[in-house]
């Protein structure tokens, strides 16, 4: 089977999610006419990243009576779509969310596990933590999302493998850092050595979609890229720069590679449980919170 | 002795400070900016940078000569200016200041120095309103971490691209945007009085000082880990003790919070806020 992927590499902007919302639409159109059958749009990508106290005013709920996201559904009968918001939920607790809709519906909401608080990062000052990590059926398969730091951490793409996930869609607003005479930023390197590795691992594809501009003297580096199960780059969008990635994949690959590579058939999740369950229930603080 | 490799992808580093002038003027309801041109290799960078970003026609150059400002300054700054088209003014500001110091005749050369920065700084904000430009910064990573600018003088700006570049990667980019020779070779020097420079001031080179800057910030290191890395400990005390006692520089004056909501701690909005 065939896949057709378009990943929207888009600017924002802060704090105004009508304005969005009308991109949004646009690269929706632009990607229908190209053949895409999923397209998909970064972290926060109706309201931009360093909301701050902008947080509770662009708020919304994923439901056909949403202003935001009525359009969104009406759009999404030709094609599906990842959108990245911010969430608040019926207790008014605001999460960093991503939407997978598709044929009217909304299939599948993930709200960010790992909120970075630590260095320029201040999301766990403004948001809640998610609390479900699930992969999720498409037409296209079963799919997991991630939210940027959620897959800097190797724990929330191994969960979604092993509930099925085959084709991974990552979004971010990852903020450029890390200056050397590399051609590539540090945070770019850093996003790309892991993804790979995730593909590699997991046999698996992975689309990671990342957004562009700036924020106040934040960059943001783009570089939207497509893997396949052996670990290649299929395609990738440039650094910097807005761009709309249209790149088709053959999920029969999965079949081709697991054949010859059966990390998946063989990973021992029995044992993997029984040593977690050892591991944490001793209690020794040697790892995480 | 550790490796220390200050060495930038210029390429890379000139895309996204470009970007970022085009994108934080425009967004701002701008297409113009104006620079503060000393005939130095920071203000000649950023001149650079902004020419690039946003076309020459829409960058004003402004020299800003004291009486006795090196005639050097001057004409390295008119380099600048006719490499890359962009506009000029010269405005001197030796009227602004001269009655201030007659007033104060036993001022030293620093309170001179000062009130020169902050005349020129009043002459660029002028400018940024009559030609309806931002103004672009020019103060580096070394400078800003050792407080070595004037606090509202040459420190005052709407923007700043070299902020985040040490000395050394200031004249790495400022060599591979064609920064004039005369520019990038010649010793540091704020021009405030007749002889200084940079390093003569400060003591210690750019050189010297960025390695250990880039240790201690940006790496992280103790002062006793820079001393096992080789640094000689009365250096790393006196430039620790730089960045401490310039902190207040680097910061919007602080206000006393008595509410429950105070600009500055609780009401968190980045500038771009709605752009």
């Amino acid at each position: 089977m065939k896949l057709t992927l378009a990943l929207a590499q888009i600017n924002t902007r802060l704090g105004v999610p009508q304005a969005n919302l009308e991109k949004h639409l646009a690269l929706i159109h632009e990607a229908h006419q190209q053949g895409a059958d999923l397209i998909l749009f970064p972290e926060l990508s109706l309201t931009g990243y360093v909301l701050q106290d902008l947080v509770p005013q662009v708020a919304h709920r994923p439901m056909a009576d949403d202003p935001l996201f009525a359009p969104l559904l009406a759009a999404s009968q030709h094609l599906d779509i990842m959108v990245g918001f911010v969430e608040e939920d019926r207790r008014n607790r605001f999460f960093i969310a991503a939407a997978y809709l598709s044929q009217g519906a909304v299939v599948h909401v993930h709200r960010k596990v790992y909120l970075p608080t630590y260095g320029l990062f201040d999301e766990g000052r403004f948001f809640a933590w998610g609390d479900a990590v699930q992969a999720f059926d498409t037409r296209f398969g079963r799919v997991g999302m991630l939210i940027c730091e959620d897959f800097w951490h190797a724990s929330p793409p191994y969960l979604l493998w092993l509930d099925g996930a085959d084709l991974f869609l990552f979004a971010s607003a990852s903020p450029g850092r890390g200056l050397s005479r590399d051609e590539r930023l540090g945070s770019a390197r850093w996003v790309d050595h892991i993804n790979r590795g995730y593909a590699s691992l997991f046999t698996a594809f992975i689309a990671h979609t990342n957004r562009v501009g700036y924020e106040d003297g934040l960059n943001f580096w783009g570089g939207s890229a497509v893997y396949d199960p052996e670990g290649n780059v299929v395609a990738q969008a440039p650094y910097h720069e807005e761009a709309l990635l249209v790149t088709e994949i053959d999920l029969n690959q999965l079949h081709r590679t697991r054949y010859r590579l059966p990390l998946l058939r063989d990973e021992r999740t029995a044992l993997v449980q029984r040593e977690l369950t050892r591991i944490l229930g001793q209690r020794q603080g040697n790892s995480g919170r | 002795m550790t490796t220390i490799d200050l060495t930038i992808n210029t390429d890379l580093v000139r895309k996204i400070l470009t970007g970022f002038i085009r994108s934080e003027i425009t967004r701002m309801g701008f297409e113009r900016a104006v620079v503060g041109l000393s005939g130095g290799i920071d203000s000649a960078l950023s001149c650079y940078l902004a020419a690039e970003a946003l076309g020459p026609q829409n960058v004003l150059a402004v020299r800003m000569p004291y009486r006795t400002s090196s005639p050097d300054s001057l004409e390295d700054a008119q380099k600048v200016i006719d490499a890359l088209g962009v506009q000029s003014i010269t405005i001197p500001i030796t009227e602004m200041v001269e009655p201030l110091f007659e007033r104060f005749p036993e001022m030293d050369a620093v309170r001179r120095g000062n009130i020169m920065a902050r005349a020129r700084m009043i002459v660029l904000y002028d400018q940024s309103a009559a030609f309806r430009g931002l103004v672009v910064g020019t103060g580096n990573k070394t400078e800003i971490l050792l407080g070595y600018t004037t606090l509202y003088g040459d420190s005052a700006c709407a923007i700043n691209p070299l902020g985040d570049l040490y000395k050394t990667q200031v004249r790495q980019l400022a060599r591979a945007m064609g920064v004039p020779e005369s520019i990038l070779t010649k010793p540091p020097s704020a021009d405030l009085w007749k002889g200084q420079t940079d390093e003569g001031e400060l003591g210690f080179t750019y050189a010297e000082v960025d390695r250990l800057l880039y240790l201690l910030v940006d790496e992280r290191y103790s002062p006793e880990e820079c001393i096992e890395a080789g640094f000689a400990p009365e250096f790393v005390r006196q430039v620790m003790e730089r960045i401490r006692r310039n902190q207040f520089k680097r910061m919007p004056p602080i206000i006393a919070k008595l509410s429950y909501r105070t600009v500055g701690y609780d009401f968190l909005y980045l500038r771009d806020w709605g752009t």
